[in-house]
């Protein structure tokens, strides 16, 4: 038997003797003397250089300005693939030919991880913004689509038959009746989009960047300064995370209002 | 999609097998119409009449010279099958040691409240940070080799399938704990026949997840720098300008992705015959 949640007072104790343990481990591991403060800092040494990223510019730049361009180009490959995905998904739905002429060649590309779309991202658009775009376009591009079009596809047929009654154009039908319908399932699509075109423009900063915390945290990496690498992955995560809760939040005000 | 639809009819079964037989084939044909045609489309694009140029992408007569040169001479240090070997196995390797951990501990914090009270606060600052996020860390620490590459590998298959494994527990229904107590199920059975056939449906979610993510990490690895492996070939095709090797790679990429995730629905298939196939 699973048992009862645990009395809070408990539960706060091993809550923090599981983070205080971690946090132990790993400065010992880091004060032990086995590698160099560089290789292996301790969690303080991390807190540190990521506040003196804030002020010091690395790479060219300070952190927040880093993580600014990583937002815009972010916020570009995430508009592009709404702005493509949810038309998309809504033709896919109400035409069968639209369907039958996308789905497969959607299928096949899904396949190909949007981290190997960045030899062409490169060739194609440079390495400045169109490179990174393409890439956060390939990973944050099926969700919406696939969403979009099965909630389209749920719609209650009562609905598209009173519409077609009243002589709704496709248009009409599409904007009005299947999109209001497909919200809920679109912005549950939209977190897991931005979810993966987060990542996915973290791997390209990797490789084809030249400012943006990827482009930091390998920066960081050629000159061996684990600090470095670590506070990137900090903000990376710390951003990541924002950018989830606010798509939750929107999520749940959407959800309240259809009384979901 | 088609095989598994297709063989649970066929044994014992004549007009059944012929019927899926002749479904089988219609759907082989609509297929190799379909690449015919792609490949045509493609041909008269590129080849034909030049309307993309073929400095930005190959022709498929470009491709088939390129696949010609990786699979006999090699490409990258390696021939084509080397690469692939490589890489598969580095998946294989690093995803079986991370899900075996993975689903333990996620069944061990589903099963008790004390240990996902101990475990959860390690998780919540780890499970933010993307498995790509972890490719310059490693390297620092492990270099290029292949240490380096089954540390991303491990990272990125090791979340999903903790966290799969623990919903999976809480997901079972109370009916089968309440059973399973009235019955004094404990200790080791309680695990192999209460917690394990309950969660599988969700552990196997989570390695599926877990797959997918090891290999996009892996190729985001070698991209990155690697002696041998898929990723690169797209790395050193990348550099070489190259377009119809960069083809060759991201095909084989998008092909060992779905040839890995088929063989883990096999498994699944084997592991969980009760479940009905939908």
């Amino acid at each position: 038997m699973i048992a009862a949640p645990l009395p809070a007072a408990r539960f706060w104790r091993l809550s923090i003797a599981g983070a205080v343990s971690f946090l132990a481990v790993w400065s010992i591991a880091a004060l032990s003397g086995i590698t160099s403060r560089e290789f292996l800092p301790a969690p303080w040494d991390v807190v540190d250089r990521f506040g003196q990223l804030l002020v010091q510019p690395f790479a060219g730049f300070v952190l927040h300005e880093h993580l600014l361009s990583s937002l815009k180009r972010f916020a570009m490959g995430f508009c592009l693939a709404v702005a493509i995905g949810i038309p998309l998904g809504l033709l896919m739905a109400w035409f069968r030919w639209v369907d039958r002429i996308v789905s497969p060649a959607f299928e096949a590309v899904r396949f190909v991880a949007p981290i190997a779309w960045v030899p062409f991202a490169a060739l194609w658009f440079g390495t400045g913004i169109g490179g990174p775009v393409l890439i956060i376009f390939m990973g944050a591009f099926p969700p919406v689509l696939i969403n979009t079009y099965r909630g389209a596809q749920q719609v209650d047929r009562k609905y598209i038959e009173a519409a077609q009654m009243l002589g709704a154009s496709a248009f009409r039908s599409m904007t009005q009746v299947l999109l209001p319908a497909a919200v809920p399932s679109i912005v549950a699509g939209l977190r897991i989009s931005a979810g993966l075109g987060w990542q996915s423009l973290v791997g390209a900063e990797l490789i084809v960047a030249s400012s943006g915390v990827g482009y930091l945290m390998v920066k960081g990496q050629a000159a061996v300064s684990t600090a470095t690498v670590m506070s990137g992955m900090l903000a990376i995560g710390l951003v990541g995370l924002l950018i989830d809760v606010l798509l939750r939040r929107a999520q749940m005000a959407i959800e309240r209002r259809r009384g979901i | 999609m088609s095989a598994a639809q297709v063989t649970p009819t066929a044994p014992g079964a004549p007009p059944g097998a012929s019927a899926s037989l002749s479904a089988w084939a219609r759907r082989l044909a609509a297929v190799v119409v379909t690449l015919l045609v792609v490949i045509g489309a493609w041909h008269l694009l590129t080849a034909v009449t030049g309307i993309v140029s073929p400095a930005r992408f190959a022709t498929p007569a470009e491709v088939g010279l390129a696949l010609r040169q990786i699979a006999i001479d090699g490409y990258g240090n390696a021939r084509l099958h080397e690469h692939v070997l490589r890489s598969v196995l580095l998946v294989t390797m690093g995803f079986t040691v991370a899900a075996s951990v993975g689903v333990v501990l996620g069944l061990a914090m589903g099963a008790s409240r004390s240990v996902e009270a101990f475990v959860n606060p390690i998780f919540l600052v780890l499970r933010p940070i993307p498995p790509l996020a972890w490719i310059p860390l490693a390297i620092v620490w492990l270099g290029l080799g292949d240490a380096a590459k089954m540390m991303v590998i491990f990272v990125s298959a090791f979340v999903p399938s903790v966290i799969n494994s623990y919903t999976g527990v809480r997901q079972i229904d109370k009916p089968i704990f309440e059973a399973a107590a009235m019955l004094d199920v404990t200790g080791w059975r309680y695990w192999r026949e209460v917690l394990v056939p309950g969660a599988l449906p969700s552990i196997f979610t989570g390695l599926r997840l877990s797959l997918q993510a090891s290999w996009t990490t892996l190729v985001a690895a070698e991209l990155v720098g690697a002696v041998a492996g898929l990723g690169s070939i797209l790395n050193q095709a990348s550099q070489d300008i190259y377009p119809a090797m960069i083809l060759v790679g991201m095909i084989s990429v998008a092909l060992c992705g779905w040839g890995m995730t088929q063989m883990l629905g096999w498994i699944e298939q084997r592991v969980m015959p009760w479940r009905l196939r939908s």
